[in-house]
Order: C-alpha cells, then sequence, then structure tokens
C-alpha cells in the first residue's frame, strides 16, 4: 500500500552545514497494517514521517500509496501535503484553541476538495466523536479538553476524512504513564477495526512491540533492521537494535566453528564455550558480539540438563514484584538475569546458570 | 553526494509549485508593496539630495551643493548643537523622571499605586501639540499662568519661568515623553529576578546600594537602550521645537526642515541635506537600540512569570515619594488639561481670575462646531486611521508569516524593509515621500492617497512588531495540521493563522489607529486644502492665534482620545490581548 524508496530528506542548520535526518530510507507497508518506525529521540523518525506527510521535500526518493505517486524526485512529481488525503496526528496535538470539539474535527470536512452538506458533516463528525468516545464533548471548547481527551479529538479530527494512510507521530507520549497504556490498547483497538493502514512513529520500545505489525528500528537517519515486532526482539540483527529494544547482555567472543544443529555455531567467551545461533555465515576466528536477554538466562539451584551452563555467584539481586533482577557473576563478567521471585538464592552464594542456543544472538562485532 | 537544495527543502509550505496558487500572489503583493513603501523614499531622498531643484526651464542637474551648503555655514553647526542639546537634555530629563517612577512603583510601597497605570496612557491621549500649547498658556512670560500667579502671590519682578527657551523645551518635550521612559524601565525592572535583589539585601546591602550596586548593574543594557530611544525620539520632535523654538529663533533639524520647505521659493535641496542628516542620526540610534535590545536578555535573567518581588518599605518616606508622584501628575496631566479646559470658556484668552469668572462663555465650542473644516478634517482623520490601521495589520501579517513560519531566503531582508521606516522622523518622512510625489506625478499629490501612503510607511514596524510577537507564540503544527485536513494555503490562512494572531493583531490595529489619529509631523508637509486632519486643524488655529477655539477642539480631542484608549483597553481584555 504505502511504498518509501530510497528516501534522502536533509535539512541546513544555523551554520549552514547539512543534517542529514533520513538516509536511504526505504519499507512497505501492506494495506490495513500498522507500521512503527522506532528509534532514539533525533534519529530521524519525524522527518520520514513528515516527508510522507508532505510537509517536508525530500532531496530524493520515491513515496507512493496504493497507485499513486505522491513523491518522486526522478519523475519530479511532488503533491502537495493538503492534496495528498492522509490523517495526521501531530506530537502536540496541534487542536486549533479558537474552535470547539466540533469545530476541530469538521474543519478537514469544510477545506477539501470534496463538498458535504451540513447534515453529511454532521453525522460523519458525530460518527468519529463516538468512535474516540468524545461524542458528549462535542461543544466543549478545545482549551478545555484533558491530554488524553485532545489525544482522541487529534486522532478523530485525522480520521474524519477517512484518509488512505493514517500518520502518527508520538501520539501517546504527552499523556501520563497510566494512560498511555489505556490509549495504547484503544489505539490498538480502533487500529484493528478500521483496517486503518498506519504508520507509528515512536521512541518507545514497549509501545512499538505492544501495538505493530511491523517494526523498523531507525538509528542515524538509517533503518537498521524491519522486522515483525517478536523478530525485532529476538532475534536483533546488529548491537544497536539489540540494545535499544528491551535490556540484553553483551557478550564478547570469536568463533570456534559451526556447531550441531544449522545456522548453530560454538563460540569462545570468557567462561567457556557457548554454543550460539546466528544469520550471519561466521567462520573460524570470527570475532562476534553475544547478545543475551536477561529473562533467557536461565537461573537454577541444582545443575540443569544439558550445554551451555555454567557455575555462577550471586552478586546482587533486585526484587521487582512480578520478577527478581539478579547479577550473577559468571568468570569475570557480570550477567543480569530475570527470574520468577521464588528463586531466593541468597547473594554470595552459587547457582547455575543456563543459555538456550537459540536465545544466544551472535552479532559480527562491530 | 550532492548538497540538498536548502531552499526547497526546508520551505515545505512553499511545495506547490506545479498548480497556479493564489498564494504567490499575495505573497508576491505583500512583497513588493512593503519594499515599495520602505525603500522609494529614502532612496528618493538621498538622491534628491544631490540635485539641484527642477524648473519648467531647466532640469535637475548632480551637485554637491546641498551639502556644502548645508554644511559651508555656521548655522548649520549651530542647527546641530542646538538639536543635541535639546534632545539630551529632553531625553536625560524623561529618563531620570521615568525610571525614579518606574522603581517606585516596581519596587516599593508608595501609596497610590493605581494612578500610576494612568501614566502608561497619557502619551496616548494627549497630543504633542496640544501638550505644548498647554505649556505655552502656563509657562509663556506673558500669559502664562503659573508666571503670573507667581508675580502677583509673591510679587516677583520678572516672570520666573520662560517657556520660550531652550530649557523651556527641555522641559516640555522631556515631561510629555516620560511616561515612555515610565514603561520602557518598568519593563526592564520586570525582566529582573528580583531574588537577585534580595540575595543583595540579606548579604547586607541596604535600599541605595541595592538599586546601585545591582539593579542599575544589571539592567544597564536595558537603561543604554531606553537612553539611546528617548534620544532618538527627542531629536525628531517638531511640535515642541516649532511652537517653542522657532518663535525665539532656537532652530534644531526638523523645524530648519519644515522652515526650508516653507520659504518661498522652497529649498528642497537643502530640506533634504538636513533630512539626511538627521536620518544619518536616528539610523545610527535606532541601529544600537536594536544591538543592546538582543544583547540585553543576557543580562536579565527571566523567570517565569507571576513573581511579586517584595516591595521596599520606604517607611515615612513614602508619603514624601507620593508627594513627588502627584506633583508630577499635576504636572503633566491636570495643570495642562485644565488650562486648556480653562480657556475653552473664554471669549479672548485670558489669565483665570474672578472677572474673567464671570465671562465664562460657550461661544469657543459653538464655533468649533460650526468650524467648516472640522467634519472634513474629523472625517479625513478616521478614513486614513481606520484605513492605515486596517492595512498594515494585513498586509504585515502576511509579512511576519514569511519571515517567522517559513525558510525562504532572505526573509530577514524582508524583516528589515518593513522595520526601515522606524529610522523615519515623522518629519523626513513627509517629506521625501512629498519630493517622490511631486517627480513621479501619479496623481496623488495633494490627495488624502499621499497621507495615506505616509501613514501605512511610518506605522508598518509597530504592525510588524505586534504581529510578531504573537505569531512567534503559533506552533507551526497548528498550521501543517490543517494542510494536512486538505486546506488551502489561503484557507489556512483565513481560518487558523488569522484567528490565533487575533490577539497581537487587534493590540496592533487598536495602536496604529491610535498613533494616527494624533500625527501631525508628516500630515504637515503633505496636506492641502480638503485633506487638513484634526492635529492640522489645531496646527492651523494656533497660527492664526484662535487660541481658545484650539482649547475647546483640544479638549474634545482629548476626551474622544480618552474614550478610544478605554474602549482598545476594554476590547484588549475580552480579546485576552498582553500589553
Ligand atoms: N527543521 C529542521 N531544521 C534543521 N534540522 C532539523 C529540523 N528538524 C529536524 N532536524 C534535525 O534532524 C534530525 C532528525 O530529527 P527528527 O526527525 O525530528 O528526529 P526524531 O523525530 O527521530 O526525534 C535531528 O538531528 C534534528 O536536529
Ligand atoms: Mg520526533
Amino acid at each position: 500500500m504505502l511504498k518509501v524508496a530510497g528516501l534522502f530528506t536533509e535539512y541546513p542548520n544555523e551554520r549552514g552545514q547539512i543534517v542529514r535526518a533520513a538516509q536511504d530510507v526505504t519499507f512497505e507497508v501492506p494495506e490495513g497494517k500498522l507500521f512503527t518506525l522506532l528509534g532514539p529521540s533525533g534519529c530521524g523518525k519525524t522527518t520520514t514521517l513528515r516527508s510522507i506527510a508532505g510537509l517536508e521535500r525530500p532531496r530524493a526518493g520515491e513515496i507512493s500509496v496504493g497507485d499513486r505517486v505522491v513523491y518522486s524526485s526522478t519523475r519530479n512529481v511532488f503533491v502537495a501535503p493538503n492534496r495528498r488525503g492522509f490523517g495526521m496526528v501531530f506530537q502536540s496535538y496541534a487542536i486549533w484553541p479558537h474552535m470547539n470539539v466540533f469545530q476541530n474535527t469538521a474543519f478537514p470536512l469544510q477545506v477539501g476538495d470534496r463538498r458535504f452538506s451540513a447534515q453529511e458533516i454532521r453525522d460523519k463528525v458525530l460518527r468519529v466523536l463516538r468512535a474516540v468516545q468524545l461524542e458528549e464533548l462535542a461543544d466543549r471548547e478545545a482549551t478545555k479538553l484533558s491530554g488524553g481527551q485532545q489525544q482522541r479529538l487529534a486522532l478523530a479530527r485525522a480520521l474524519v476524512m477517512e484518509p488512505q494512510l493514517l500518520l502518527l507521530d508520538e501520539p501517546l507520549s504527552n499523556l501520563d504513564a497510566k494512560l498511555r497504556e489505556r490509549m495504547r490498547f484503544e489505539l490498538k483497538r480502533l487500529q484493528r477495526e478500521l483496517r486503518i493502514t498506519t504508520v507509528y512513529v515512536t521512541h518507545d520500545q514497549s509501545e512499538a512491540l505492544a501495538l505493530s505489525h511491523s517494526i523498523a528500528v531507525m538509528n542515524e537517519g538509517h533503518i537498521q533492521q524491519i522486522g515483525a515486532p517478536r523478530e525485532i526482539y529476538e532475534r536483533p540483527r546488529s548491537q544497536f537494535v539489540a540494545d535499544f529494544v528491551g535490556t540484553t547482555n553483551f557478550l564478547d567472543g570469536s568463533v570456534l566453528g559451526r556447531g550441531a544443529e544449522p545456522g548453530h555455531f560454538r563460540v569462545r567467551t570468557e567462561f567457556g564455550e557457548v554454543e550460539v545461533l546466528s544469520d550471519d555465515d561466521l567462520r573460524g576466528s570470527d570475532r562476534v558480539v553475544l547478545s543475551v536477554r536477561p529473562e533467557d538466562v536461565e537461573l537454577a539451584e541444582t545443575r540443569p540438563e544439558g550445554d551451555n551452563v555454567w557455575e555462577a555467584r550471586v552478586d546482587q539481586k533486585v526484587f521487582l514484584g512480578e520478577f527478581i533482577d539478579f547479577q550473577v557473576k559468571l568468570g569475570g563478567r557480570i550477567l543480569l538475569a530475570r527470574s520468577h521471585p521464588s528463586l531466593r538464592t541468597p547473594v554470595g552464594d552459587a547457582l547455575y546458570v543456563k543459555l538456550h542456543p537459540e536465545k544466544c544472538v551472535a552479532l559480527k562485532a562491530a | 553526494m550532492q548538497a540538498g537544495n536548502p531552499a526547497m527543502n526546508a520551505a515545505a509550505p512553499f511545495a506547490l509549485r506545479r498548480s497556479f496558487d493564489w498564494k504567490w500572489v499575495v505573497i508576491g503583493l505583500c512583497v513588493v508593496f512593503t519594499i515599495y513603501i520602505a525603500v522609494v523614499p529614502l532612496a528618493f531622498l538621498l538622491w534628491q539630495s544631490f540635485f539641484t531643484p527642477q524648473t519648467a526651464s531647466k532640469a535637475a542637474e548632480f551637485t554637491l551643493g546641498n551639502y556644502t551648503s548645508a554644511y559651508g555655514s555656521s548655522e548649520t553647526l549651530r542647527l546641530f548643537w542646538n538639536s543635541v542639546q535639546f534632545a539630551l537634555g529632553a531625553s536625560l530629563f524623561a529618563f531620570v523622571l521615568g525610571t525614579a517612577l518606574a522603581w517606585m512603583n516596581e519596587r516599593t510601597n508608595t501609596p497610590f499605586k493605581t494612578l500610576f497605570f494612568a501614566l502608561s496612557i497619557i502619551p496616548l491621549i494627549i497630543p504633542g501639540i496640544l501638550f505644548t500649547v498647554a505649556w505655552i498658556l502656563l509657562g509663556s512670560p506673558k500669559i502664562g499662568i503659573i508666571n503670573l500667579a507667581l508675580q502677583n502671590w509673591i510679587g516677583l519682578e520678572k516672570p520666573l519661568f520662560n517657556v520660550y527657551s531652550l530649557w523651556g523645551m527641555i522641559w516640555v518635550d522631556g515631561l510629555h515623553y516620560s511616561p515612555m521612559a515610565f514603561l520602557l524601565m518598568t519593563a526592564a525592572f520586570r525582566a529582573m529576578d528580583p531574588a537577585l535583589e534580595e540575595s543583595a539585601t540579606m548579604s547586607g546591602a541596604n535600599i541605595f546600594q541595592v538599586a546601585y550596586r545591582v539593579t542599575l548593574k544589571l539592567t544597564w543594557p536595558a537603561i543604554l537602550a531606553t537612553l539611546l530611544m528617548l534620544f532618538v525620539r527627542a531629536i525628531e520632535s517638531f511640535e515642541v521645537p516649532a511652537l517653542l523654538g522657532l518663535p525665539v529663533g532656537i532652530h534644531v533639524f526638523t523645524s530648519a526642515i519644515y522652515q526650508a520647505v516653507h520659504r518661498y521659493p522652497s529649498q528642497i535641496g537643502l530640506a533634504s541635506a538636513y533630512g539626511m542628516t538627521l536620518l544619518l542620526i536616528t539610523t545610527v540610534g535606532v541601529y544600537f537600540v536594536s544591538r543592546l535590545s538582543s544583547r540585553g536578555s543576557k543580562y536579565a535573567t527571566m523567570t517565569g512569570k507571576g513573581f511579586r518581588p517584595r516591595r521596599i518599605d520606604l517607611g515615612p518616606w513614602r508619603w514624601f515619594a507620593a508627594a513627588i508622584f502627584i506633583i508630577y501628575f499635576l504636572l503633566i496631566v491636570v495643570l495642562p488639561f485644565a488650562v486648556l479646559l480653562w480657556s475653552s470658556f473664554q471669549r479672548f484668552y485670558s489669565v483665570p481670575s474672578w472677572q474673567a469668572l464671570n465671562n465664562l462663555t460657550l461661544d469657543p465650542y459653538r464655533f468649533i462646531f460650526t468650524y467648516p473644516n472640522l467634519a472634513r478634517s474629523v472625517w479625513n482623520t478616521l478614513i486614513l486611521s481606520f484605513g492605515s490601521a486596517t492595512v498594515i495589520m494585513l498586509v504585515t501579517s502576511v509579512i511576519c508569516w514569511i519571515v517567522v513560519k517559513t525558510k525562504l531566503p532572505g526573509r530577514w531582508l524582508l524583516d528589515n524593509f518593513a522595520s526601515l521606516p522606524m529610522v523615519f522622523p515623522g518629519l523626513v518622512l513627509g517629506l521625501s515621500i512629498m519630493i517622490f510625489y511631486l517627480n513621479f506625478d501619479i496623481g496623488i499629490y495633494g490627495t488624502i492617497w499621499i497621507m495615506f501612503i505616509a501613514y501605512i510607511t511610518r506605522f508598518m514596524p509597530y504592525g510588524l512588531r505586534y504581529n510578531t510577537t504573537s505569531m512567534l507564540q503559533i506552533h507551526k503544527e497548528l498550521e501543517e495540521s490543517a494542510a494536512m485536513s486538505g486546506a488551502s494555503w489561503g484557507t489556512t490562512f483565513r481560518r487558523v493563522i488569522l484567528p490565533l494572531l487575533k490577539p497581537g493583531l487587534v493590540a496592533g490595529w487598536i495602536y496604529v489607529m491610535i498613533v494616527s489619529i494624533r500625527e501631525l509631523s508628516s500630515s504637515i508637509l503633505l496636506y492641502s486644502p480638503g485633506t487638513e486632519v484634526l492635529s492640522i486643524t489645531i496646527w492651523e488655529l494656533w497660527e492664526n492665534g484662535q487660541y481658545v477655539e484650539l482649547s475647546a477642539l483640544g479638549v474634545l480631542f482629548i476626551l474622544a482620545l480618552f474614550v478610544l484608549v478605554m474602549v482598545a483597553q476594554w476590547l484588549g481584555k475580552k480579546f485576552g490581548v498582553k500589553e
């Protein structure tokens, strides 16, 4: 549905240098899916989104929605933002303070090329306000809304013209933690019900994992990896992705040779030989970094079956209610492990660490 | 990799290039209009000052004669010296008065605080010409009430006070503009975090040590800027030098320009040379003011609004402070207005006495209401001020949108063009516009249109400033979300930008309206029979020696302006305008 290919967007900064905000950004979003751009602040997510919207003019690339090309540097096409017909929710919500809730929502229907009768506008506005549960507040001044209500109003305004594409720029980042979680579910429900193709921008990895069909992790203007949430989390393909999405342990090592199964390798680390998984074709003596999620570090007081098992010592532990975080000393290394709170090994005592080969992802060292 | 084209990249709102768009017409018109308005008179004045007058028999020729005759004579040196003395004196006097009042109001517990509020509107409601006339009636050696009263009561031989002198000019002009100093210094005091002063107090400093070593030192960029601004304002001043200086031969640049034009044959080249000199002085002044104000923010430590600094308790001295303030209030409002009121009820001007009290009459008012020029000049004044306020606010809203919201190359130049008229003394602006339309006869010389152009030029910078303040507060996403909703540029401007700009738009409109109503120094060179405005009518009454009639008109004028300012304040509150 949405196709972005080879997109470059750059800004001049105050000193006249060029800020390379989006570099060779390429991705596709199928009809009805929610696609997330995830990355740290300043990595170019907003720039990419605004380029899709037409609010920035890219230097090169092509953007099309369905059969319609809205931007192409080679064919010299640039459709103005107000002719693209995309819905957008801005980070600040951009609710017009001089209009009430109804007027804000009706605006897109009044200014577009298609003419609607007053009755049609009324019906459409009330329908979309009902969908975001703002129906009773239709006559309320826009300035007298709470944060969550403003967010829903911004969403209603973006949806009212039934856009082909919905663009959301950190729509939840201005809400407090509790509200953010609730709105996360509402957004997901709404998107799944309306089956509207959506590009979602966030720096919050849990938001991205919870909402998306597919995620693109960005860094310094480049897309690092695209994949389903589980894929991004379980099979990161670079240290940056592994580190940015979730917490992880990094262990240095060097490749010894192929493992028992295809895709498995044997790697030597400070504390011994580990069987690991890798998407890359690794060769002997390659330097690698292993990424192991804390919840994949299995701790036990009795020695578990199988390979990849070592003895370690509890260095510190933090009780967090639903789980307990252990820092265990393995060889010279501190490893973070997340366990069920029933494990009560005291600090200083020994226990066993097991790493499942499928959960140890080997990444080529930078 | 090739460098991105910054102009295209950044100017996303300008992305519509393929289809024809009215946006470009509107923007283009506004830009051309602004540049025309701002640059043409300046360029032409410069040109004119190097040429001999054009006559029927002889074309204009290049000459340095205007400058050599202007600078060759010792007359000019006197002129320069007089102007500087007058401007320095008036600005220092206004500054000292205004700063003392601002400090009293902001930082001490002087009583009668509410009266201070009145100070902010006085310069708006008492036009310079009326203030000057009133002070002539108070302080002239022959008919001045103060002088006569002192002679009668204390038995002074000679008049104590002669308003027709350099000191008199400094007194009247400085007094009239002290409220401006008060407002500027109040802003400076408010911009400073009172904690800085409080910590000095806690360190053991007394009131004067705090005032001198902390307050003054921290506000010095603001002080310098205020002084410069007052100086520029004083050197542009026309009413006081014309009414008080000319009769006794004390000439400054403005009055010399006026005389050069009104001499027969008029010496426009000479006037232009004087005008260029004056313009040079004001340009330097305005330049340094803007430099200072951008630097000043580094010193003043702004904190969030809402703090109220602790007031210094003056103890019993506060009654002394109050007395100073009341005397000041008498001098600047009560006495001038009272003397106009008194003389407006007389058949012939006479000093207050029991006998004169018996001769009270409404004749001057009758005269004024049947004065053939009155209705016309009121009408002209209203049309001009309404028209120029509206045009200025609409055009500058587009200009400041370009400057604030786009990345168009050269937009800073546009900003400077629109602010350029700030350096024009009213009289010099009138002069250059007069010369220009005399030479390029497009049929507006001698009509009301030429004054319309002068007003728009003169007050455009103020409109721009009000609009810019408001525009800066509009988040760019408010506009972008309209574009994403499918709105064209015109629709976005009309339905989103203009409504959100309303506070600045309304405040600026009112301000321009009020200052246009009292405009004199540009109009005086541009009006012709039939296009008089109110301030010109007052000027003519003065020239004819019709003092009582002038007083009646003055009283009505002040009352009307007062009502207008009150309505403006009320409107301002309603629209949430922050002054
Ligand atoms: N209008 C602009 N002018 C200049 N630089 C910009 C502009 N907008 C963004 N940038 C720069 O581009 C980079 C990417 O910004 P952005 O896309 O906003 O990041 P994100 O949304 O991922 O936080 C940053 O380095 C930012 O400073
Ligand atoms: Mg962003």
